[in-house]
């Protein structure tokens, strides 16, 4: 009986909160005419398969530019695919979704399991990676359109002192940290959003990035490459696969003669030239150099993880949560509803608990202080190592590709007498 | 030849690097592709948590928004008087400009029969001020309601106005149902 009576009343309040969600103010009339309401419009989403169609041909471009660079060693067949990917993955798919931007995709899945991760970034993530691995950075030199952009306009480039090069060269480390940072705490996704070429794909977008945009393309002509050498965060990553790549694009295939026709034809300057004989006397004096540096690394890793972990805070702010739980704790009760900010008013509107609010922007802080200490001692590792990495020294008696900078663009092997 | 073929330390040290990020590459790779979703999501206002404050008009990145008023017709009242088209409060009750509540004038009201009228949006005009949803919703059915127009979509990887809306009420959805339309059953996918 006890029982009849609970089903008696749940299907009461069942009836009456579905009869609250129809119930309208004024319900629908009854026409006398043949009057047939008509359809609600809304457009249809486009069809997944185009989705295919974007991972296949970044699959085909980035085959066939790996065979043109490796095989063909072809410039101009190189600056054709970067014109084409610049057309199509840059201004006819709007620069969206970049392996670039795809790595905030991977780090959020990877700390967010309720997040779906679309196949697409996944495959747009892993597929440079691993070309990279076996042919060097082929998908930089013409089918990333961010780089081709850049690349097309590199008219009149300038060789730069190795020492900008190793300092601006340690922003990327820093953009990489943060992206990461605020991509893992399910915060914001900053490359896409400071992504300077993207709006001109777009032909819209905020006038600030525009401008930056416009700066870099205008710097780009220049210094080749402004944005891959020191802003790109993916970069960071490839560079880094590529050092141990299996096959690498080569000036002379081995069969160097050292005539120096090559050495200015890098506008990245990342041909390095033959060390010399007389350079390797001084070997003692790097070694020891470099056993400071080693110990010199954990000190500087602590003390940037520390003062880095100092701005957790800061950092947190940009996340939505912890700047709603913010404004909450500080709005005075009996101040005029109206002038409250909408955020307020939307989280007051929505009957949730607000303790329940200020518990998870705790913890979210909370990873932001943890996520900063490693950030932090990221940063301070980069520094030691960048410092530790000048000591190395590495005979050469050949013009070679540095692995890690070289955008296999090819515009080195023209100059080369040895075919 | 013979020279070519040893194997030194360097080309050790290499290929097992190689062969690490390799593995962890395709771990990564494998595991989130066990949860991944086919294909792609879309982002979707979830009309119940909107509060019109008129952010996706300027937040989009494009130059005219890409989130539209949607008329849910099957909800709609047909009233003559309706909240949404009409300023609340006009003196004469006529559907001259002054009148109406559209900035842009994009609702399009038509005579059916006594006193019914049927009210159109022009998408075209729509810039998602989301003023006569705001009405509709607190005078009338509520038949008016903001959506992300996904043909117009651009699918960026991070919303514009996702990260700016207030109530936190842009989020990705599944293609398959991807308008999150409130209040009726069976919605056709119409053109």
């Amino acid at each position: 009986m006890k029982h009849k009576i609970k089903y008696f009343f749940l299907i009461l309040v069942l009836s009456v909160s579905t009869f609250d969600i129809i119930a309208q103010r004024f319900p629908a009339p009854e026409f006398e005419g043949d009057y047939k309401i008509p359809q609600t419009q809304i457009s249809k989403v486009q069809p997944v398969f185009f989705e295919y169609l974007d991972i296949a041909v970044f699959l085909a471009t980035l085959s066939v530019i790996t065979w043109v660079i490796i095989k063909k060693r072809s410039r101009k067949a190189v600056f054709w695919i970067s014109v084409f990917s610049l057309l199509y993955f840059g201004f006819y798919r709007n620069g969206c979704i970049c392996p670039v931007g795809s790595l905030q995709n991977v780090s959020m899945a990877l700390f967010h399991p309720e997040y779906t991760i679309p196949v697409t970034a996944i495959i747009f993530f892993i597929a440079p990676l691993g070309f990279t691995l076996f042919f060097g950075r082929t998908f930089c030199a013409g089918v990333c359109p961010l780089g081709a952009i850049q690349d097309i306009i590199a008219l009149r480039p300038v060789s730069l002192k190795p020492w900008i090069r190793y300092v601006f060269g340690l922003i990327p480390f820093i953009y990489l940290g943060l992206a990461v940072l605020y991509a893992a705490t399910g915060t914001d996704f900053i490359i896409c959003r400071y992504d300077p070429f993207v709006e001109f794909f777009r032909h819209s977008g905020s006038s600030l990035i525009f401008g930056i945009g416009g700066i870099l393309l205008v710097t780009g002509i220049f210094v080749a490459r402004p944005y891959c050498r020191f802003f790109c965060p993916y970069g960071v990553l490839l560079n880094l696969v590529s050092r141990v790549s299996r096959r690498h694009l080569s000036i002379a295939n081995g069969k160097c003669v050292n005539c120096r026709l090559c050495e200015s034809a890098c506008p990245f300057d990342a041909i390095d030239k033959p060390t010399g004989l007389e350079s390797k006397k001084d070997n003692r004096g790097l070694v020891k150099k470099m056993m400071i540096y080693g110990l010199i690394t954990p000190v500087l890793i602590l003390v940037t993880g520390w003062s880095v972990s100092r701005f957790h805070g800061e950092l947190a702010h940009v996340n939505f949560k912890v700047r709603l739980a913010e404004e909450m704790m500080t709005i005075d009760k009996n101040i005029n509803n109206a002038t409250l900010p909408d955020e307020i008013k939307a989280f007051q509107s929505s009957g949730s608990v607000v303790e329940n609010l200020y518990r998870e922007a705790a913890s979210i802080v909370y990873r932001f202080y943890v996520g900063s200490w490693i950030l932090g001692g990221f940063i301070g590792l980069v520094f030691g190592l960048t410092l530790a990495r000048l000591t190395i020294f590495r005979y050469r008696d050949e013009y070679l590709t540095n692995k890690g900078n070289c955008y296999s663009c090819v515009r080195c092997v023209p100059y080369c007498p040895i075919k | 030849m013979k020279e070519k073929t040893k194997f030194n330390r360097r080309d050790f040290i290499n290929t097992g690097l190689r062969i690490g990020i390799g593995a962890g590459l395709g771990l990564i790779g494998v595991g989130l592709s066990t949860r991944s979703v086919n294909g792609k999501t879309t982002w979707q206002i979830d009309p119940a948590k909107c509060i019109q404050c008129g952010k996706c008009t300027t937040e989009c990145v494009l130059q005219t928004s890409a989130v539209k008023c949607v008329h849910v017709t099957d909800m709609c009242g047909y009233c003559d008087l309706c909240s949404g088209y009409l300023k609340q409060g006009s003196k004469e009750l006529n559907t001259a400009a002054e009148n109406r509540l559209c900035p842009t004038n994009a609702i399009v009201r038509t005579f059916v029969e006594e006193p019914y009228f049927e009210y159109k949006i022009v998408e075209e005009l729509c810039i998602a001020c989301g003023k006569c949803v705001k009405n509709c919703g607190a005078f009338g059915n509520g038949s008016l309601q903001l959506q992300i127009q996904q043909q117009l979509c651009l699918n960026c990887n991070q919303c514009s106005i996702a990260r700016n809306c207030p109530s936190q009420a842009i989020t990705r959805v599944d293609t398959d149902s991807p308008y999150s339309l409130k209040g009726f059953k069976d919605l056709k996918i119409g053109g």
